[in-house]
């Protein structure tokens, strides 16, 4: 371990930790702001890609300076972020989307099987 | 050794996640995590569909620095509409057929896909080989169309199929 942080280091960590931070938050307040189920599932995967990406990337850089050996276990994080969210996505988005047909709603797509 | 080792690919990822996460390449993890990538894969075996074959690695390399880039252009674009009041993304929805059918090649798509913000896969149709993409803030759909094709789906066959 070493004690002292030097400047660069500190600039680098915080810019990916705040601008992670800050690119979640955004999805959150996508998640809220925009008006329909489907345009609302693209907000929250920022912060599954980018926001979350560069925080674990903050945590790599910190952990590998001041522990002076290579720290990159956050990589297997965002693997497992990268091939969870879809999944949960998709759940949520079929459900939906067998909803609307049912309901008839505007705007969606018909399904395959209807048209046979 | 086929018996053995049913998924080489997954027995290798599963032994690096494991010296990965215990942070040391002794010889005695390499050991253990060995044996642990073992037991699992052969575990997993009966439920994987068919052996994960990584034909070109130079397009697999190609593929993460693509989807690398695409995930930071796709952020900006998405954070871009958010901070915008005004900003009213047409939103719409995409068939398309592809010509990819392996299934690994097609989960990698999907993940891909969906991790990029603005764009999100839906729905598969495994018989007619057609996937439903929703797209936040659709300007061209055949331009669209063809960026996937040339993009990921010439990669994904390159490398899977």
């Amino acid at each position: 371990m070493i004690d002292a942080l030097p400047l660069w280091l500190a600039i680098l960590v915080s810019v990916c930790v705040v601008v992670g931070a800050g690119l979640t938050m955004a999805g959150c307040l996508g998640l809220v702001r925009f008006p329909d189920f489907y345009r609302r599932i693209h907000a929250p995967t920022m912060g599954t890609s980018m926001g979350g990406g560069l925080i674990l990337l903050a945590s790599a850089i910190f952990f590998t300076v001041t522990g002076q050996r290579l720290v990159i276990h956050e990589l297997v994080i965002f693997l497992f972020v990268t091939v969870t969210t879809p999944v949960t996505l998709m759940l949520l988005a079929r459900a939906t989307l067998f909803r609307d047909r049912i309901e008839e709603a505007r705007e969606t797509p018909p399904s395959d099987e209807a048209k046979d | 050794m086929r018996r053995l080792f049913p998924h080489p690919v997954l027995t290798g990822v599963l032994m690096v996640m494991w010296l990965v996460l215990q942070q040391s390449i002794g010889l005695g993890q390499i050991l253990l995590g060995g044996a642990v990538a073992t037991a699992v894969s052969l575990a997993a075996s009966p439920i994987l569909p068919e052996r994960v074959r990584f034909r070109r690695l130079l397009s697999l390399l190609q593929l993460v620095a693509v989807a690398g880039i695409d995930i930071i252009r796709s952020n900006i674009a998405v954070l871009l509409i958010l901070i915008n009041p005004r900003a009213e993304p047409s939103a719409g929805f995409i068939k398309m057929e592809l010509q990819l059918t392996n299934q690994f090649g097609l989960a990698v798509l999907a993940c891909l896909l969906t991790a990029t913000p603005g764009s999100a896969w839906l729905e598969y149709d495994g018989e007619r080989n057609t996937v439903l993409i929703h797209v936040l803030d659709l300007a061209d759909k055949d331009e669209w169309i063809a960026t996937v094709r040339h993009r990921y789906e010439r990669l994904l066959l390159e490398i899977f199929q």
